[in-house]
Formats: structure tokens, C-alpha cells, sequence
């Protein structure tokens, strides 16, 4: 998109909050979170080539980092730190972790990286029952500290009052997300476009060219597994922010399980492996759906019993991996070029 | 000791069952080099066919016809997806499988419901004493059926036209192709194989002997254990695959023993993780080289 075009974009996400009620600003929250870990792992598996199965467990990390650096001392491990502070810490931390993996994805590669990172997502899963100091355990989990920018809480409290309409928790969060994901988006469309990017794509494509050329290879992928893990430390940040709650997960099903690695995984190729842009639409698909569709359910009446929102979007992005891979390997974003192209051809 | 003893037992007996699907998985790879992430859901599928059948024509039957469905499903994704795409990589099309599992495993849990049912009922929960020791019946019968299949597989790949056909092609796919094999026979054959295994392990994992579970989503989650069974023998390596499943198996059952259920899940991934940074093709798989 032209830079132009980006001004009314933003408008429009900037004004939702005035028009928009509370369920539907939790639902575009959700794709919000989505989208940022979506970034990350387009960063790691489209630009870098590794594939990773593990963004379940990075969220997990940067949830549990965020949770103890702001807590309140008490029952559980709490540092009361600034929240500000520690949602800058807990990305800091997520990068270490990625970091940490780093030398397993020096020695494997491909599948066998893919499989190996899906360790990290059952360690995370025993972690975060075992560890209730930490995550305040899977029967009650933990409250996680309300987020505030230099004393300003981003809750209910006090009065704020934009053109009629009260800014409340959560249009608050709203705007405070948009931020994070407008930063994160810039931040991923400079890497890709300079030098960093072109490291990551020379490694993907051949490592042993990539040596040649004075690439070094093991510490382009440290530095690509750091960047993800931060970005979905992020994401995960932001889930315990919209949750209200940081739950570990009784089985490798849940917020931070398997299902959610691969949903990750869904967006990025949904969107087209590598594209920055795409990770975006991906996450409005993958994370959207389940919210929209909540939304509508009640008026759209096919919900009966077994047949739930999430069931219907697991089916909806299932295919859409399916179609993607047979008829369209650059995802979505290779469509609107792809129309364009077809346009001119028309014309002419 | 009778404990350490015990362990062993069921520790081999469910390594027999991670043998079997970790074979379906290596078979796949060799044949395409594709990793078949829709295994959990043929397993799914299998154990639900035995379920809904099993009422109308009885246990036996209803075995076999659970076994023949998982086997022709995966034909069916081979043949209607991935034969389709010959152009894609691999890599692309391994991401495709990820597809198919959640939208057949999504399906089958939403028929199941609350629901969890056991579906080994001609071994589940008679266990035989024997000197001081219980024995599961069926780890004794996972561990037969294994040993027959197995021994059965590696003389079918050194001595009849199949298997021949079958390594001939994981060799070097080109030249199998000139000397007259055709390619897309054997790959359709190596998917029905792994269905027909994974059609066969579920008979065993849902019971409550395996995991005091009958079919839900924690079926396809230990049928995801075979992963590491592959990985940790080696992707391209059918031996590697039953020594890895053995290995996972035993590894389960002591350290669900020794340390706790929720860590055992884990464990096994943990060992996998170990095995990989020693030995980045795992145990017995080809190293990968690269010309410059």
C-alpha cells in the first residue's frame, strides 16, 4: 500500500472506538493480538525459512514474564515493577528465550526444526503447571497487573470523555494495542526492506551461499528467533491483558498450546509466507472469525449444539491452508497483485 | 524390581504402539519426503469408525473396517491433495497436512462430544497376573501385533517387487522412475500402509489400559508422541523408526512413574530435543551434507 492510502486506514481504526460497542472493540483487540504474532512468525518461517512450531510457548513466556515483573508482592512471585517497564521486559525476556533455542535451530533444520520446536510448547505446558508461583497455577491462574502509561490506568478508572462518548478499560486497551501493532508492523517492514531482511532471505534460500557472502549464518538465525519470540512475547502480553488473566493450560489444547502454534503458522501462510502485510490479513482471519462470527451468533442462528464459532473458523482456516498450498502458495497477499496484473492485462 | 519390571512391560508395550505409527510416518517420508502432520487425525478417524460400528456388527468386524477406513483416507488425501501438487515443495505440502488434521480431527471431536469411549475391547482391562506382576493385556497384544507387522514389513521391503519398488524409489526417485517404477503407485501405497497403521495403533491407545482414555482430542495428542519416536530413529530410517518408538514408550512409562503424569508429556519431547542437538538426523538417519 502507497503511504497515502495508510492516512484514512488509520483514521478509521483511530474513530472505532467512538462508534463501535465494547464486544466488537474485544474482538478487533483479539485480531490485534493475533497480528502481532502473526508478524513474528511470517519474520521467522517466511523471511528466515525456519519453521517453528513453538509461538504457543514464546506467548506463555512473555504472559508469565509480564505477569510476575508487574504483580504485587504476595501469594505469588510479584516484582511490582512499573507495568510500562515490564511489558518491555517481558518482550526482552521472550527474546532470550528464542534466543536460548537458537543453537538447536543452528544444528536441525526444516521439519526436523519444526517437530524439535514443538517441544518447547509441552515443556511450557509442564512449566506452567508446575511453576504456580509463577502462573498462579491451572486451577485459579493469576491476575495480571492493570497496564498503566506513566500513572494513566488503562481500565475503568476516571473519567475520560472523547466527543460524547467515555473512553473506558476498553477503548483504552484498544488504542494501546493499535500502537503496539502499529509498531510492531513498522519495525517488521523496516527489517525486511534493509540488510537484516536480505540475511534472513539469503540464509533461507541457501545457507551455504549466504556463508559465502559474509553472511553469518548462525547468528542471523539467533537474531530472526530472538526477533519472533519477541514479537510473540508481545502477543502474549497482550492476551493476558485482554483475558484479565494469565490461566496455564491444563493440556497442550489451549491459549498457549499446539492449537495455537499451528493457528500462528495458519495466519502466516494463510497471508503468504514472508509477508508482513499478509501476517495481518491472516490474524483477521484466523483470529477474527471465531470473534465475528461469536458475535453474529445469536442472529445468524446455525449454532446449534456441537456446531460452535470455533469449530466453523477451524474448519474455514483448515481449508484455507489446504487451497492456499494447491492453488496459491503466496497466500493472500499474492492475490491483489495477481488482480492487478490481470487488470492491466484487460486493459491493454 | 517387580515395579522396574512392570515398567518395562507396559513401557515396551506402548513403544510397540509408537513403533507402528512412527513406521507409517518414516514409510510416508521416505516415499515423498513429505512429514504426514494428519497422522493424529487418521488415528481419530479409525477409532471412530470402530466406535460406530462396533454395536451393529460386533467388535471383530468393526476392528477391520476401522482399520481399512484410516488406511483409505490417507489414500484418499494422497490421491485428491497431494498427488495434485506435484509442483509443490515438500515443505509446502507437509504445511498442507496441517490442514487436513484440523479440519478431520475437528470434526471427529465435535461427533464425539462429551463422550469418551473405549474401543479395545477384546484386550482392554483384563490384565493377567504372573508372579508378583500385572501384566496389560493389551501391551501383550500391541507388542505381538508389532513384532508380526514389523518382521512382516522389513521381508516384504527386501523380497518382494513392492518393497523393492518401495526403496528403489527413496533411493533416488529419477532413476526409479527410468527403470520403469512408477512413482505414483508407490507413493499412493506407502499412505496406505501408514493408514493402516494408524488404523491399527488406535485399537490400543484408546483404551484404558494405554492411557485410561478412550477417543477424545488426547488420543490425536499421543498419536502426536510418534513424532518424536520418528524423529528421534531418524526421519528416513525404518529401523530408526521402531527402536525411537520403543524408546518413547519407555520413556513414558518411567517417567510417568518416577516423576509425574503431566511430565512425562514432556519427557518425551525433551529426550527428542536432547537426541537432535547430538545428532541432528536423529539415531539412525542419513546425514544431510551440503555441496558448495
Amino acid at each position: 500500500m502507497s503511504r497515502l492510502a495508510w492516512i484514512p486506514v488509520g483514521i478509521v481504526l483511530l474513530l472505532l472506538p467512538l462508534y463501535l460497542e465494547a464486544p466488537w472493540l474485544k474482538a478487533g483487540q483479539y485480531m490485534m493480538i493475533g497480528a502481532v504474532g502473526a508478524i513474528g512468525l511470517t519474520l521467522l518461517t517466511g523471511q528466515a525459512g525456519q519453521l517453528s512450531l513453538a509461538h504457543g510457548f514464546f506467548l506463555l513466556v512473555g504472559a508469565t514474564s509480564y505477569t510476575v515483573l508487574a504483580g504485587p508482592k504476595g501469594d505469588h512471585l510479584g516484582l511490582g515493577l512499573d507495568p510500562l517497564i515490564s511489558l518491555v521486559g517481558a518482550v526482552a525476556i521472550s527474546a532470550l528465550a528464542g534466543m536460548a533455542f537458537a543453537p538447536v535451530a543452528g544444528r536441525v533444520r526444516g521439519i526436523y526444526l519444526g517437530v524439535a520446536s514443538l517441544s518447547l510448547v509441552f515443556l511450557g505446558l509442564y512449566l506452567g503447571q508446575a511453576a504456580e508461583s509463577l502462573t498462579g497455577g491451572t486451577s485459579t491462574g493469576r491476575d495480571p497487573a492493570t497496564f498503566k502509561l506513566f500513572g494513566f490506568p488503562f481500565s475503568n478508572e476516571g473519567d475520560l470523555v472523547v466527543a460524547g462518548v467515555p473512553i473506558r478499560g476498553t477503548e483504552r486497551i484498544w488504542y494501546l494495542f493499535l500502537a503496539l501493532l502499529a509498531l510492531a508492523y513498522w519495525l517488521a517492514r523496516g527489517a525486511v526492506r534493509t540488510r537484516i531482511g536480505r540475511a534472513w532471505r539469503a540464509v533461507r534460500d541457501n545457507e551455504a551461499a549466504a556463508a559465502a557472502m559474509g553472511v553469518d549464518v548462525r547468528r542471523t538465525k539467533a537474531s530472526v528467533f530472538a526477533v519472533s519470540s519477541a514479537y510473540a512475547g508481545l502477543a502474549g502480553v497482550m492476551t493476558v491483558l485482554w483475558f484479565d488473566i494469565l490461566k496455564p493450560d491444563e493440556s497442550e489444547y489451549g491459549t498457549y498450546g499446539v492449537n495455537t502454534s499451528i493457528a500462528f503458522l495458519a495466519m502466516v501462510i494463510i497471508g503468504g509466507l514472508g509477508s508482513v502485510g499478509g501476517a495481518v490479513i491472516g490474524a483477521l482471519v484466523v483470529f477474527g472469525l471465531p470473534q465475528v462470527l461469536t458475535l453474529y451468533s445469536t442472529d445468524l442462528g446455525w449454532f446449534t449444539g456441537s456446531v460452535t464459532p470455533v469449530l466453523v473458523s477451524s474448519f474455514v482456516y483448515g481449508a484455507a491452508i489446504v487451497l492456499v498450498v494447491l492453488f496459491e502458495p503466496g497466500g493472500l497477499a499474492a492475490v491483489g497483485p495477481r488482480v492487478k496484473h490481470r487488470i492491466r492485462e484487460l486493459r491493454s | 524390581m517387580t515395579t522396574f519390571l512392570q515398567l518395562m512391560v507396559n513401557g515396551l508395550g506402548k513403544g510397540a504402539v509408537f513403533a507402528l505409527l512412527a513406521l507409517g510416518f518414516v514409510v510416508i517420508y521416505k516415499a515423498t519426503e513429505v512429514v504426514n502432520f494428519a497422522h493424529g487425525s487418521l488415528v481419530l478417524f479409525g477409532g471412530y469408525l470402530v466406535l460406530v460400528t462396533k454395536d451393529h456388527i460386533g467388535w471383530a468386524a468393526a476392528a477391520i473396517i476401522g482399520i481399512l477406513s484410516a488406511g483409505l483416507l490417507a489414500l484418499a488425501v494422497e490421491r485428491l491433495l497431494l498427488a495434485r501438487s506435484r509442483h509443490a515443495d515438500p515443505f509446502s505440502l507437509a504445511l498442507l497436512t496441517i490442514g487436513v488434521d484440523v479440519i478431520i480431527t475437528e470434526e471427529i471431536i465435535r461427533r464425539l462430544g462429551v463422550s469418551v469411549p473405549f474401543i479395545g475391547d477384546a484386550w482392554d482391562a483384563k490384565p493377567i497376573q504372573l508372579g508378583g506382576i500385572t501384566l496389560f493385556r493389551t501391551h501383550l497384544v500391541a507388542l505381538l501385533v508389532a513384532t508380526v507387522l514389523i518382521t512382516a514389513f522389513f521381508l516384504a521391503s527386501r523380497y518382494t517387487n513392492w518393497g523393492i519398488a518401495m526403496r528403489a524409489q527413496a533411493e533416488n526417485r529419477e532413476a526409479a522412475a527410468l527403470v520403469g517404477i512408477r512413482s505414483s503407485r508407490v507413493t499412493a501405497s506407502a499412505w496406505l500402509l501408514a493408514g493402516l497403521l494408524a488404523g491399527i495403533a488406535v485399537l490400543f491407545i484408546a483404551t484404558q489400559d494405554f492411557s485410561g482414555a478412550g477417543l477424545s482430542r488426547g488420543t490425536h495428542s499421543i498419536a502426536l508422541a510418534a513424532f518424536p519416536a520418528a524423529i528421534l530413529g531418524g526421519l528416513d530410517s525404518t529401523v530408526g523408526a521402531i527402536v525411537g518408538g520403543v524408546a518413547v514408550g519407555l520413556v513414558d512409562a518411567l517417567s510417568t512413574y518416577y516423576v509425574s503424569f503431566a511430565f512425562a508429556k514432556s519427557a518425551v519431547f525433551l529426550v527428542m530435543l536432547v537426541v537432535l542437538v547430538v545428532r541432528p538426523a536423529g539415531l539412525f538417519g542419513t546425514r544431510e551434507t551440503t555441496r558448495v
